[in-house]
Formats: C-alpha cells, sequence, structure tokens
C-alpha cells in the first residue's frame, strides 16, 4: 500500500474518530442511566440509588470531558484533509453538525453544571429535570450525528448545482428512512454499552465482596435493561441490514464475502476472503442461507461483487470481519443478559461465580460492537465518501502533502495516546475504589472543570481555594 | 447571487461569525493570557490563584471556537476549506495545544510527581495556540492563493517571517489581557505582580504591532495594496484607538484602577480587531473570496437561521450568567 495524503488521511479520521466515538457513546448510556436512577431515588426515597448515582457521577464527568477534547478535534477534520467534501457538502452537512452545536451542546452545557454542581442549590425536582435535559443532550448530539452520517451512506433531499451538492428537501435530508433506522441502533449501542459496563462493575464488586448492596443494583439493572434491549437492536439491526442492501448492495455483497452472483445464495459463516483472488479461503458456508437471511425465502437471487466494476467495490477484509465481531458481541450480550435474568429468577445470580465472571469480563463488547459496527459501515461505504456522489480519492484537500499528514498522524497518536490512557487510567482508578460511603460535598469543583470532580479523593482543597467566588 | 450584493442572510451570518470571533478572542484570549503568564512565575502560591481566576469559564470560552468552526462550515463552506487547507500544520498545533491545556488544567491537582509536566503543558500549550493564531492572522493579511475554491499554496505558506512576528505579538497581546484580567479578579500580591507586569507587555506589544504595521505598509506592501484599507482612510481611527488604548491602559494600571484596566486591554484588543475588519472588508478569504461570493445557498442559511436566533441569544445569556455567578475576586488562599 503506497502512502498517499488520501490514504494517511483516511487513517487519521478512523484513527481520532475511533477514539472519539468511544465517549460519547459511553456518555450517552451514563447520562440516561444517571437520570433513570436519580428518578428511581426520587420516587421510592432509597438512600442506596443515591449512592449508586454519586458513585457513577464523576465517571461520567470524566467521559465527558474526554468526550469534549476529542471531539473539537473532530469539528476541524472535515475542512483539514476533506476539503472538497467540505465545499461541495458543506451546505448539508454543516448545517446538520451546526445544528448539533445549537441544540445538544446548548442543553448539556447549561444542565451539566447543574447535573455536577447544583444538587444543594437547586429542587430535587429540578435536579432531576437537569438530569434529563442532558440526557436529552448527548441524544440530540448522536441525533445530529446520525443524520449527518445517513445522508452520507443514502443521499437524500439533495439537487446539484454547479458541482455543488446543495439541499433542496430538508425534511429528507433529516428524517429520512434510513437515518429513522439508524439513530436507534446507534442509540441502542450506547445504551447497550453502558448497561454492560454497569452491570460489569456490579460483577466486579460481587466477585471481589466489596460494595455489596451497591453492586447489587448495578449487577440487576444492568443486566435486565441489556436482556430488554438487546432484542430491539437485533431488530434494528435487521433493519440497518434491509437499507444497505436495498440501497448499497456493493456493502451487502462485501459484508457477505459474496463473490459471484448466486441463486440460491450460500451464507459465508466464518472465511478468509481472498480480495486479490476473488475467492474465500478455509470458508465455512451453509446453502441457500444467504439468501433467506438477504430476502427471508430459500430460493432468491443474490447480487455478488462481480457484478459491480472493480473501482466501485468496497473492501472486503474489513466490513466481513467487523460486522461478525459486531454480531458475536451482540449475541454475547443476549446470552449473558438473558442467563443473568434466568439466574436471578431462581435466586442464584449473586452466587454463581461463573456468572459474575462472565459478565465483568463482558465488559467490553458495547464498544467492540460500535467499533466494528462503524468500520462496518464506513469501510463499507467506500470507495465512495457520498455514497454514489463523491469518492473518497476526490474528496481530498488538494494542497494536502503526504509529509503533513504523516505528521499529523504521528502526532495524534502520540498525543492520544498519552492523554487518552491517563484519562481511561484514571476512570479505572474510580471504578476500582467504588462508591463511597460518606456523601461528601464538592465546593472546590466548578462546572467547568468537569475531569476535577474525580478528583475528590486526592487532597486538592488547598490548591483549589481560591476558584470559590 | 452578485458577488458584491451578498444576501441578507449571508449578511446576518457573516455578523455572527464576526460576532462569535471576536468573543472568542476576548474571552479565550484573557484565558490564554492568564496561561502564558503561568509560565513566567514558580510561585506556587500565584500558580493556583492564576488557574483559579479562569477555571469556571475556560471551557466556555473554547466552546465558542466549536461555533465558529461549524457556523463557518454551514454558512461558508468555502471559506472553511480554503481556511483549514492553508492552515493545516497550525490548526494542528493549535489543537494539541488546547488538548495539553484542557487536560493540564484538569490534572495538575491530583498529581504531585507529574505536575512539572501539566503545568508545562498548560503554559506551552497556552503559548502555542496563541502564536498558531496570530499566525494565522499575519497569513491572512499577507492574502490567502486560491484556485477552484480549495487552497493553492504550500504547506509552509503560513509559516513567513512575517506572520512570525504577528504570532508573537498575539502572544504577548494575549498575554496583556490576561494580566488586566488578573487584575480584575485577584488581590494583594497576585494583583501586583500582574500590575508590574502591564508596562511592559503593553511595550512589547506596542514595538511589534508598531512593527509589522510598518513592514507591512512598506517592506510588504504588496498585500496591502489587495486591501480597501485606502479607500477607507476614516478605517484608522481604529489603530489609532488600539494605541490610545494601549497608553491609557499603562497609565490606569499605575493608578491601579483595577476595573478600568482591564476594560482598556479589551478596547485594545477590540480596537485591534476592527483594524483588521476594515482592511479585510468584504474579503473572508484576503483577498480572493469575498461574503457573498462565498455563502452557502440560500436554502442552508434559512434552515440554520431558525436555529441562530433562538439559540444564540440563549448561549449569550449563559455565557452572561456564568460570569455573573462567579462575578467579583477570588478569594485569597487561606492559610
Amino acid at each position: 500500500m503506497e502512502l498517499d495524503p488520501v490514504i494517511l488521511s483516511r487513517i487519521q479520521f478512523g484513527f481520532v474518530i475511533s477514539f472519539h466515538i468511544i465517549f460519547p457513546a459511553f456518555t450517552i448510556g451514563l447520562a440516561a442511566w444517571l437520570a433513570t436512577i436519580e428518578g428511581a431515588r426520587l420516587v421510592t426515597g432509597n438512600p442506596l440509588y443515591r449512592r449508586v448515582f454519586d458513585f457513577w457521577r464523576p465517571i461520567f464527568a470524566v467521559s465527558f470531558g474526554m468526550g469534549v477534547v476529542t471531539g473539537i478535534v473532530m469539528a476541524f477534520q472535515f475542512g483539514t484533509n476533506w476539503g472538497v467534501l467540505a465545499v461541495k457538502t458543506g451546505s448539508i452537512q454543516g448545517p446538520l453538525l451546526g445544528y448539533e452545536g445549537f441544540t445538544a451542546f446548548m442543553l448539556e452545557a447549561t444542565f451539566f453544571g447543574v447535573l455536577l454542581l447544583g444538587r444543594d442549590r437547586v429542587s430535587p425536582w429540578f435536579y432531576f429535570f437537569s438530569c434529563c435535559m442532558v440526557a436529552l443532550g448527548t441524544m440530540f448530539s448522536s441525533f445530529w450525528i446520525l443524520a449527518n452520517n445517513s445522508w452520507m451512506q443514502v443521499p437524500l433531499g439533495h439537487t446539484i448545482v454547479d458541482g455543488k451538492i446543495v439541499p433542496s428537501d430538508w425534511k429528507q435530508i433529516v428524517l429520512g428512512p434510513v437515518q429513522m433506522v439508524r439513530w436507534p441502533h446507534m442509540l441502542l449501542a450506547a445504551f447497550l454499552t453502558s448497561a454492560m459496563c454497569v452491570a460489569a462493575t456490579g460483577a466486579w464488586y460481587l466477585l471481589r465482596g466489596v460494595h455489596r448492596d451497591e453492586g447489587r443494583v448495578m449487577l440487576r439493572w444492568g443486566l435486565a435493561l441489556v436482556a430488554v434491549v438487546i432484542p430491539v437492536q437485533l431488530f434494528f439491526g435487521h433493519l440497518t441490514g434491509e437499507y444497505v442492501l436495498k440501497h448499497q448492495p456493493a456493502k451487502f455483497a462485501a459484508i457477505e464475502a459474496r463473490w459471484k452472483n448466486q441463486q440460491p445464495a450460500d451464507e459465508v459463516l466464518i472465511a478468509i476472503p481472498d480480495e486479490a483472488n476473488e475467492r474465500n479461503l478455509y470458508a465455512i458456508t451453509v446453502p441457500k442461507l444467504g439468501s433467506f437471511i438477504a430476502s427471508g425465502n430459500f430460493t432468491s437471487a443474490e447480487v455478488g461483487l462481480e457484478s459491480f466494476p472493480r473501482e466501485d467495490r468496497p473492501p472486503v477484509l474489513i466490513p466481513f470481519f467487523a460486522f461478525r465481531l459486531m454480531v458475536g458481541m451482540g449475541l454475547i450480550m443476549l446470552a449473558v443478559s438473558w442467563v443473568g435474568n434466568l439466574l436471578r429468577w431462581r435466586g442464584k445470580l449473586e452466587t454463581s461465580r461463573w456468572f459474575l465472571w462472565a459478565t465483568f469480563l463482558s465488559f467490553p463488547t458495547g464498544f467492540i460492537a460500535i467499533l466494528t459496527g462503524w468500520y462496518t459501515a464506513e469501510v463499507g461505504r467506500q470507495p465512495w465518501v457520498v455514497y454514489g456522489l463523491l469518492r473518497t480519492r476526490d474528496a481530498i484537500t488538494p494542497a494536502l502533502t503526504t509529509n503533513d499528514v504523516l505528521t499529523s498522524l504521528i502526532i495524534y497518536i502520540v498525543v492520544y495516546f498519552l492523554f487518552v490512557s491517563f484519562g481511561i487510567y484514571y476512570i479505572y482508578k474510580l471504578l476500582r475504589d467504588g462508591p463511597r460511603v460518606e456523601d461528601t460535598v464538592l465546593t472546590n469543583v466548578t462546572a467547568s472543570r468537569p475531569m476535577a470532580i474525580a478528583a475528590r479523593t486526592e487532597k486538592t482543597a488547598d490548591a483549589d481555594a481560591g476558584s470559590k467566588p | 447571487m452578485s458577488e458584491l450584493q451578498p444576501s441578507n442572510l449571508a449578511l446576518f451570518w457573516a455578523a455572527v461569525i464576526a460576532a462569535s470571533i471576536l468573543v472568542y478572542v476576548v474571552l479565550d484570549g484573557l484565558d490564554l493570557g492568564v496561561g502564558i503568564l503561568f509560565g513566567s512565575t514558580q510561585d506556587e502560591g500565584h500558580r493556583s490563584q492564576m488557574m483559579s481566576t479562569i477555571a469556571p469559564f475556560w471551557d466556555g470560552n473554547e466552546t465558542w471556537l466549536v461555533v465558529i468552526g461549524a457556523g463557518l462550515f454551514a454558512s461558508f463552506p468555502v471559506v472553511y476549506a480554503v481556511f483549514m487547507g492553508a492552515f493545516y500544520l497550525p490548526l494542528l498545533l493549535l489543537l494539541v495545544g488546547l488538548i495539553f491545556r484542557g487536560i493540564a488544567f484538569e490534572f495538575r491537582y491530583r498529581s504531585v510527581r507529574a505536575r512539572k509536566l501539566w503545568d508545562a503543558g498548560f503554559f506551552l500549550g497556552s503559548t502555542v495556540v496563541a502564536f498558531a493564531q496570530g499566525a494565522a492572522v499575519g497569513a491572512l493579511m499577507r492574502g490567502i492563493p486560491v484556485a477552484n475554491e480549495q487552497f493553492a499554496g504550500t504547506s509552509f505558506d503560513w509559516l513567513h517571517p512575517f506572520s512570525v512576528l504577528t504570532g508573537i505579538g498575539l502572544v504577548f497581546g494575549y498575554a496583556l489581557l490576561g494580566a488586566g484580567w488578573i487584575v480584575l479578579k485577584s488581590e494583594g500580591a497576585l494583583r501586583d505582580w500582574a500590575y508590574r507586569r502591564i508596562g511592559w507587555l503593553a511595550s512589547i506589544v506596542f514595538v511589534l504591532l508598531g512593527l509589522a504595521f510598518t513592514v507591512s505598509l512598506t517592506v510588504d506592501a504588496g498585500a496591502v495594496a489587495q486591501s480597501h484599507l485606502r479607500d477607507r482612510a476614516w478605517g484608522l481611527v481604529f489603530p489609532v484607538a488600539a494605541i490610545a488604548a494601549l497608553g491609557s491602559a499603562v497609565m490606569s494600571a499605575r493608578a491601579r484602577r483595577d476595573g478600568l484596566t482591564f476594560a482598556l486591554t479589551v478596547l485594545f484588543v477590540l480596537a485591534s480587531y476592527l483594524t483588521l475588519g476594515v482592511m479585510f472588508w468584504p474579503y473572508m478569504v484576503p483577498y480572493s473570496i469575498t461574503v457573498g461570493k462565498a455563502a452557502a445557498p440560500e436554502a442552508s442559511l434559512s434552515f440554520m437561521f431558525y436555529g441562530g436566533v433562538v439559540v444564540l441569544p440563549v448561549i449569550a445569556i449563559y455565557t452572561a450568567g456564568v460570569y455573573w455567578v462567579f462575578r467579583g475576586k477570588i478569594q485569597q488562599e487561606s492559610e
């Protein structure tokens, strides 16, 4: 593979967005979890819920901060590396991202301060309302991002004027059928990710025999939520597959590693796709199942990659494996959550150590599923950046040199590994230490320093005393 | 839409972006300035108090940068693309600087051994961000080559001696603003410390900007000749006002007038900003793309308009609210 600005820019975008997506995905789910547990406390008055809430709040704050920092970088990637894309589609993508700033950041920023510091300054109902507004803000944010990406996957509601892609029907762009399938898919993925982390944290405490009450709440609530949400998620995953089949048949064929047109079509369960020779090595296939998965019957003809000119085909290897990993993670979540609820029903949830281990080790399933799902969607969209309208290689900033992008890529890699590892280490420390018994009032932190709230175990009061008005 | 006649919506969005940049320059300028001054003292008491003067605000200040980026992308995609392409490396420096600055803020309080590292990151991050912005302004003054609505220069075009001069100029300009802010927000030893620096900083800013001004009228006259500055002699009132504000700030500092000193440093920034505005108008990318030419289609501008008129006032109220909540001097460190 020859290094040119296009491939390096793609690697760079993939790198910075992979690091970015982890944090917002986690915070979307955590914000909803905080709102839920606060609501439960408000209704029942149970102080246990308050301790669980106070434990997750700083973790939310750190994750939120990391999402903001990595997000600022994203705001400029379109222009720095994909200048032609920015000029040709800016009148559509720009307003979508602009509205994210206007609607989502506003809600988040305003009520985030109340969530972090305002418990003693506002009424309990208003505090709960603030939690809901923060959660709503994170969801709005995902809505606009998915609207933007869905438009890049299946462009609708546009016309082409002087070589530029300009809006003609905003309703189609913002609320298109693809968006209405993919946004719930992403939202549910975020909920599942956080719920698995909450359940795994609970399992961790029960395994270690610490924080038993809080651990039990986290384990039960997390597993219950996953058990309910995962079938819905599988359904939306199915709908997502339908849009791919309908609008992006080449991506579908790549995911299935289907090289030839077939009737009826086989399903390749696992294989090593050999792109050079257009065949699969070590393939395990099930006859006719491919037709069933795509079209719901065992006789239909399905399109293979041979139907597409070479220059219009996506890579096969990454979508093929990424898709299978994503589905695999979903099945693990399904198994863990349903077995867990079965054990709970039989009263053995907290005593089955093998199951607690399995739950604990499942903590990264949601993150892996989100990353591999996005890799499937984005790599599968290639060679297009806006499907069918603009090729990725034609979207690059023309003045960019290989050295420019190599420099920036190396710097991003070094800087991200440095500060993200600190951030993750910090979240790990908070998770490991667990909920605190006494509820200290934090006067030495401010809304604008989200990560500092996590510093409460350290002796910071003297260094920070001056920040009070 | 003719090149010389931008639509009302295009003017509205150009005004919104211009106002956002001004708000950003003043607000983030003062806390970047505090970060720059932070590096000039080893006194831990001063350092932690300096952090405290900007702790509640810096994050909100930086979100204006996102508003500017998203606003440009939405309303003037061509400008967004040309700027990002022309300033690829300075923008990288800026983003890395912002990251180090941001995390330094959070991390220094919880580490003892690594504090030196985060402190250095805070100072260097702030300085690099200021320099990158100043260098970009210098490059803009010299003009950005554009072909087919894309940047048509090379990676290091921005790194001209003139831009280095403006870059260093902005570092000291922000430091001056930061000193004004510290004076406003602190008492006792730190306030005296900041007061002692205002005279020096103002002199350095005066020399650097005077030099830049002279160079742009003599050695580099080709660049300014492209602007409409010569048709707008009335625009010279702004550089004169900037110099007057600079001098008054020094005198006000001698008289130990906290609020007035800060207000005059802000006035200096405002007058300098308007000087650039007079020089650049009607160009958005000097001296090739005008506001009218760069505007996104009306369908995009009007779709954004409703968001803009509803949300921007709310952001303004919220921002003002935060400053109101945290008004007054920071508390002295209790022993």
